[in-house]
């Protein structure tokens, strides 16, 4: 395929011309936004409960650099899925299978979007978060969309680990390192990963098989799925709490936490009773409601961190024992 | 501007060219915006902003 004329593209044959009718909003669409926004709030309460002070503007310029960073890594993930998403119902509507975004231009946009959010976020704020957010967008493009997600079940642990990182670079744009607490924050969404794609993927399971993704149910079968679920589900409620316990934060995360894990791990349980037949209705509510679990989890510790109720509050147990975060 | 339809090369239908014309005004917007960004970011950062330890 030759270029000509301002970008348009001519076939091997040099008759049939191919011009793009690609509209911004399908580049929009390519850097995933549901995602996207998903990624912006978490790297927003990294940046928020780190200790000190960033610059409103540092900030937000911050906030753009991660949010176009996770942007580009979709970009990149749908031009090397595009034949997965093709086959998929769930995704044929996207811009590249859909046709109104060739493969060429969704690889070069998600490239320069890469290069420049992390390049960007270097220089505004400071190389420890565009080094973070470098390496997340290559462990979600590469280790796991090119390497693990058509070649093992565990695709979505390992991987999870991308969606894990953008409050850990939002703590480190704030301080310049790593706390303890960003760790924490990375581990709660690392372990709150794999219920919360397994739940969808249980009812979407012939959508993944039909595109030869080994997707855990696809593998292992529906039964060990539900049954891995419930495992992930009982390390995140405590998890969840973890902060609190550790005397992170205060009552209110605390609270909301042990509720809302609570919940996450009765529907799990829920989920793991159930049998093919029945599995549809509460692998649905799992999912949509570990949307909401991480959501509520993160609102509350930026909650507190926003009123300066954080730290190590009476309510942490580490300050019953006379520790705690100083 | 007319088309003449004698003139060599490929025309554009009038889709293709609303599709560009609106990939072009979407990139001069990005392209501002970071101006601004880069400039006000300046002004925050002060006068030693590329003065800074690895």
């Amino acid at each position: 395929m030759t270029l000509a004329n301002d970008g348009v593209k001519i076939d091997e044959a040099g008759t049939t011309p191919q011009i793009s009718l690609a509209s911004p909003r399908d580049f929009f669409d390519l850097m995933k936004p549901r995602v996207m926004s998903l990624v912006v709030f978490t790297a927003l309460v990294g940046i928020v409960a780190a200790p000190g002070t960033i610059h409103p503007v540092i900030g937000c310029a911050a906030l753009l650099c991660i949010a176009v960073g996770a942007g580009a890594s979709g970009a990149l993930n749908m031009w090397y899925d595009a034949d997965i998403d093709a086959v998929m119902e769930r995704t044929t509507e996207r811009p590249i299978p859909a046709g109104r975004v060739t493969p060429g231009e969704a690889l070069g946009f998600g490239l320069v979007l890469s290069v420049f959010s992390t390049m960007t976020l270097g220089v505004l704020v400071n190389w420890l978060a565009a080094s973070l957010l470098g390496f997340t967008i290559f462990f979600y493009a590469v280790i796991y969309t090119m390497w693990l997600k058509r070649w093992t079940a565990q695709n979505i642990v390992i991987g999870g680990a991308a969606g894990a990182f953008p409050p850990v670079i939002g703590w480190a744009a704030a301080t310049g390192g790593i706390g303890i607490e960003a760790v924490l924050m990375f581990l709660i969404i690392f372990f709150w990963t794999p219920p919360h794609f397994w739940a969808l993927s249980l009812v979407r399971s012939n959508d993944y098989a039909r595109a030869g993704v080994p997707m855990l149910p696809v593998v292992s079968g529906t039964a060990e799925t539900r049954r891995q679920i419930l495992i992930y589900a009982a390390v995140l409620a405590p998890l969840g709490v973890s902060p609190w316990l550790a005397g992170y934060t205060g009552l209110l995360y605390g609270a909301v936490s042990l509720f809302t894990g609570a919940v996450f791990l009765a529907l799990a349980l829920r989920l793991w009773r159930a049998n093919d037949a029945t599995m549809e209705a509460p692998a649905w509510k799992l999912f949509f409601y570990s949307i909401l679990y991480l959501f509520v989890v993160f609102a509350a510790w930026l909650v507190e961190a926003l009123l300066g109720l954080g730290g190590a509050g009476p309510g942490g147990v580490a300050a019953w024992f006379g520790g705690g975060a100083a | 501007m007319t088309e003449d339809p004698d003139r060599p090369g490929i025309v554009l239908t009038e889709q293709q060219k609303r599709s560009r014309r609106g990939r072009s005004i979407a990139l001069a917007i990005v392209l501002v915006l970071l101006v601004v960004l880069f400039y006000v970011v300046t002004l925050v950062k002060g006068p030693g902003v590329l003065n800074r330890p690895i």
